[in-house]
């Protein structure tokens, strides 16, 4: 027994914990494992077979199943691996004639109720009970009894249960509670009558249910099966294309089951980061745009009268070439405006910041970031010295505390929302969260802050005075890690809880009570979005998070950290390869001589040395006329830029137009010329998420029409205007991209193909980097700026008396383009719906699903009330996401004045009943 | 039937853990003869339990009915002792009196009929249970007459 084998078996547990290791001896081997793991997950971890059913690893074991049994030595009957903590010395055994004689009996009780109907089961091929049967020899029964006549629900778009098939392990019950948080199912009945209902036997649709499909994908049975993908295809038939999901920054990975050119389902590998086998409904179900008949397949340009018409590639190329270079012969370069895309991959938005600086000779770049985290980038850059994610998804396990602000985590990044969930039930997470909607995970919450929109600095001054004043901050850390402290914390005292409550209207002793749990808690994380960034002191907000995370001494741990979560699959990597105006990838400057050097080598070309315009300011220009074209890829500003009947005005103000996407989208019906696209399912490259994490997308499916790659008609454009780049495929651009980015300079195929890896990976041997400012901060200390309390650009007042405040919804996506082509996501959420208190209501005489007109200074909106107290009173909240209820019609377009940000969160609005 | 905010003083009296749920749950039963969708969601709120789980454990019981009943409950023990002694003939009996099968109401609404696991009576089976009562020593004939007592 000295047969000793390096076992990969390590437990996720804090850090601070030690990692104390011990032997167990599994059928006679030697096994070395961190202590604190039971048989069942050392075994695994070493290839060594247990039968199981009740246990999947993102949950707690239950042991229900008493298919995991095994002898240990010293010990007089069977016990269950999974409940079964491994000793030091241990001997087990998992493979003796009684334990299969136990195994091979409980197999026949299973199966002595359960339909042998595998010739028509969806599961077939992907059943462990079927793999058991088999494995075991198990054909029928010796047990003849009653057998169940069960239920079968089948009442809603996404998930079809089979209860004739269920074998009650209570892995979809576990998966609901534990992880999703959403205890929409649980067990009814008792013994032979049980069963996995819903709450009154109703439909999921009235319960808490988020559709997520984790309950189907934990089902080791048929009894749940995907809706939309069943009597697809065997799962035998299918190729599986492993690939990154294109909706929000968690960068999901997902397998994409591919039968005749066409996905026929999608499911996400067990243990892989960062979503370890979960995923939302938009990833699990929203794919149906890939293959929709509204995808563009033809070039078009827009005739005489008004009206696109099909053209050739060839055309295209040649009008959209001429149309640019004869306005950079006219008017200079800088006429020109590029447009890119956070949903396109780093190669295709590399092209872009190429094509930009050295075809058309501009820096006027930008992309959608520019409406989401500008302020991240410049809050995070002064203080910290990088404006990405400090921290992991994969260290949310480490955090004792965790606020949320301005975050609604489980609809808009839904994977990381069941990770705090999943935290705060089985970890001892404390989550405080600040937000003026009671959004869903406030179910979890310890304490919910809820204050006015835009008071956001006010809450979080007095948050860090009250820690300071208490002397619960780190000290050493500050000494150590940090300057500008005493200028800092001098200011904090103006922000007592009484004026804290006084402007933002959260309660004092909540206030105190949140300052407390996040003073006394080590590590805590901060987790915030939109709701930070939206504001005309976006940037201020987002250097206040920075200031009380180093107050608190959270940068640089795991488990802490300032954790911006990005809102597009491919927005991070969006901004690092360059797709901003004032940098080339990797955040280097355009002014910095050097690095323009470097780049002008790299390209041939000499490059501009004045910053560019972005999106926001590329508007203004273009209704005063010095912006003469746009050429836009896979963005739609008609709805997701602020105050959108401005941008009309601007769009048709524009000489020139080219729209380069895979839908005619409400911008593009404004072009002169639309090139059709691919999407994530039909192309090879790389998207970086939230937690700066490079991973790999892969082609699955052929691109309709004659839809070609991105990346290669920017090259035929690029070319045909003089400018020829010449690169064979995509992983030679990324090559590219790796020699002139310090922060990318380790990343290429051959090594993402085996593991994604988070940047700065600065060379082919580095690991990359999952916490930044470790060590030291990425600019050397980290500075505390003292921030001001300014309310926002428009506030209400007699004429327009509630405050507006918008934003995203689970079912839908940005501008829909993707989404609205899914049936089941549109009969879950089909219109945008304005939440208004219930006082609110009451005074205004609007009842539950009246339809009621939004006004602002902008513009007017008609949609529908949904009236309940989820909302802070006086404050309205309207999704964005509908193009016939467009809440970008209302919003303001008043700028953060360093970000350039739009403040999307706040605007005066009066509502009243139609 | 019981005023709106009786759960609230029953959680009151009786406690909001885990442990105090099936006890609400009786106090209730008591009062209303059986559990309410709308009850039960209630009885969620106060605990700050998903109502599917409070669900589950209404239904695991058979003393604590989901679905409104009759007037009066007979709980006949379905369980091993009962079983050998005759269990089969008081069914029996009960389906000729009132032509119900257990998990069925009377016509007249009057009776409702439920087996149940052992009531504790197994030196006395057959046994059964009517409303609160228990009757022991069962027989054919005995349980025409006790069922003529609740019929008058």
């Amino acid at each position: 027994m000295n047969n000793k084998k390096v076992s990969n078996a390590v437990k996720n547990k804090p850090a601070d914990k030690g990692d104390e290791k011990i032997t167990v001896f599994i059928n006679g081997l030697g096994y070395a494992a961190d202590k604190g793991l039971t048989i069942l997950e050392i075994a695994l971890a070493n290839d060594i077979f247990i039968p199981h059913l009740c246990y999947d690893p993102r949950l707690r074991p239950q042991g229900s199943c008493r298919l995991c049994l095994v002898e240990v030595e010293g010990r007089p009957e069977a016990v269950p691996s999974c409940l079964t903590v491994a000793e030091d010395g241990m001997k087990v055994t998992t493979d003796s004639d009684h334990i299969n004689h136990l195994v091979k009996l409980n197999l026949e009780l299973l199966i002595s109720d359960h339909p042998l109907d595998c010739m028509t089961c969806d599961s077939a091929g992907s059943c462990a009970l079927q793999d058991l049967a088999y494995r075991y020899g198990v054909a029928g029964t010796r047990f003849k009894g009653d057998t169940h006549e069960k239920k079968v629900l089948d009442d809603n778009p996404f998930i079809f249960r089979d209860n004739e098939k269920c074998i009650l392990c209570g892995r979809c019950v576990r998966m609901c509670d534990e992880v999703i948080g959403a205890n929409a199912i649980g067990y009814a009945g008792r013994g032979f009558e049980s069963e996995i209902v819903p709450a009154f036997e109703q439909s999921l649709k009235n319960t808490d249910c988020v559709f997520c499909g984790n309950c189907i994908s934990t089902c080791p049975v048929g009894a749940l099966q995907p809706r939309p993908y069943m009597k697809k295809a065997r799962i035998w038939q299918v190729e599986k294309v492993r690939t990154t999901c294109p909706y929000c920054g968690v960068g999901c990975q997902i397998d994409l089951h591919v039968m005749d050119k066409k996905i026929v389902g999608v499911s996400a590998p067990e243990g892989v980061e960062p979503n370890f086998g979960n995923l939302c409904v938009k990833g699990r179900f929203g794919m149906d745009f890939v293959g929709s008949n509204s995808r563009i397949t033809h070039p078009l340009l827009r005739n005489s009268s008004g009206k696109f018409e099909r053209i050739g590639w060839e055309k295209a190329i040649d009008i959209v070439s001429e149309k640019l270079n004869g306005i950079i012969n006219k008017h200079g370069p800088d006429a020109i405006g590029v447009l890119s895309s956070a949903k396109v991959t780093n190669e295709e938005n590399f092209l872009m910041s190429r094509f930009a600086r050295a075809a058309v000779g501009t820096n006027n770049i930008d992309h959608c970031a520019r409406l989401c985290h500008a302020s991240t980038i410049t809050g995070l850059i002064p203080t910290f010295g990088s404006g990405a994610m400090t921290n992991s998804i994969g260290d949310i396990k480490y955090s004792k505390a965790s606020i949320i602000i301005g975050s609604n985590t489980t609809e808009a990044h839904p994977v990381i929302g069941y990770e705090i969930i999943r935290n705060i039930i089985s970890n001892g997470l404390k989550l405080i969260v600040i937000d003026p909607r009671s959004i869903p995970i406030t179910k979890h919450a310890a304490i919910h802050l809820r204050q006015k929109p835009g008071t956001d600095i006010a809450v979080l001054m007095g948050i860090m005075n009250i820690i300071y004043q208490r002397g619960l901050h780190d000290s050493t850390f500050i000494a150590e890690k940090t300057e500008g402290f005493k200028d800092f914390a001098a200011g904090l005292s103006r922000f007592t809880p009484e004026r804290v409550a006084e402007i933002s209207g959260v309660d004092r002793e909540d206030l105190i009570a949140a300052a407390e749990i996040f003073g006394r808690s080590k590590p805590a994380s901060i987790f915030y979005a939109m709701g930070i960034t939206q504001h005309t002191c976006g940037t201020d907000n987002v250097i206040a998070i920075a200031d009380l995370s180093m107050l608190t001494g959270n940068v640089g741990k795991p488990g802490g950290g300032v954790n911006p979560l990005r809102g597009q699959n491919n927005v991070q990597g969006a901004c690092d390869v360059g797709a901003l105006p004032n940098v080339y990838s990797g955040y280097q400057y355009v002014k910095d001589a050097d690095i323009r050097k470097k780049f002008e080598q790299a390209w041939g070309k000499e490059l501009p040395a004045r910053e560019g315009l972005g999106v926001t300011d590329m508007i203004e220009k273009a209704i005063s006329g010095e912006l003469k074209a746009l050429y836009v890829l896979g963005e739609n500003p008609m709805l997701s830029d602020p105050d959108i009947l401005h941008v009309a005005e601007a769009l048709k103000n524009l000489e020139f137009m080219a729209v380069q996407d895979i839908f005619l989208t409400e911008t593009a019906e404004f072009a002169d010329v639309i090139l059709p696209g691919t999407c994530f399912a039909e192309k090879n490259g790389t998207f970086t998420n939230t937690e700066r994490r490079i991973q790999m997308v892969n082609k699955a499916v052929d691109p309709p029409g004659e839809a070609i790659e991105d990346w290669k008609i920017i090259c035929s454009i690029s070319g045909a205007m003089g400018h020829p780049m010449g690169y064979a495929n995509a992983e030679e651009i990324m090559d590219e991209i790796s020699r002139l980015t310090p922060i990318y300079e380790g990343i290429n195929y051959k090594r993402l193909s085996e593991k994604s890896l988070q940047w700065p990976c600065t060379d082919s041997s580095h690991p990359g980097t999952s916490i930044l400012h470790s060590k030291n901060f990425t600019r050397g200390k980290g500075a505390f700026i003292p921030v001001d309390y300014r309310p926002p650009a428009e506030v209400p007042d007699k004429d327009y008396p509630y405050t507006l405040t918008t934003g995203r919804i689970l079912y839908q996506f940005h501008t829909r383009t993707m989404t609205g082509k899914v049936d089941g996501l549109n009969q879950m959420a089909p219109m945008a719906i304005a939440h208004i208190n219930k006082d609110d209501a009451s005074s205004l005489g609007i009842a539950d699903s009246d339809m009621v007109m939004l006004e602002t200074r902008r513009g007017s909106v008609k949609t529908k009330a949904l009236v309940n107290s989820k909302i802070k009173k006086g404050t309205i909240f309207l999704p964005f996401h509908f193009a016939d209820a467009p809440a970008n019609i209302l919003t303001n377009p008043a700028l953060d004045p360093v970000a350039r940000i739009p403040e999307y969160k706040a605007c005066a609005v009066r509502v009243s009943k139609i | 039937m019981v005023e709106s905010n009786t759960v609230k003083d029953l959680v009151k009296k009786k406690g909001n853990k885990r442990e105090d749920l099936v006890t609400v749950l009786q106090e209730i039963v008591k009062h209303e003869k059986f559990l309410s969708e709308d009850r039960l969601l209630e009885v969620a709120r106060e605990f700050d339990l998903a109502p599917a789980e409070v669900y589950g454990v209404a239904t695991f019981y058979s003393f604590l009915p989901v679905k409104p009943l009759g007037e009066n409950i007979i709980k006949v023990c379905q369980t091993i002792v009962c079983g050998i002694k005759g269990k089969d003939a008081i069914l029996k009996a009960i389906k000729d009196k009132l032509n119900i099968v257990p998990g069925q109401t009377s016509e007249d609404g009057k009776f409702s009929l439920l087996t149940v696991n052992c009531i504790g009576q197994c030196d006395n089976a057959p046994a059964m249970i009517i409303n609160d009562k228990p009757y022991v020593n069962l027989t054919y004939e005995k349980v025409f007459k006790i069922i003529d007592e609740y019929q008058p």
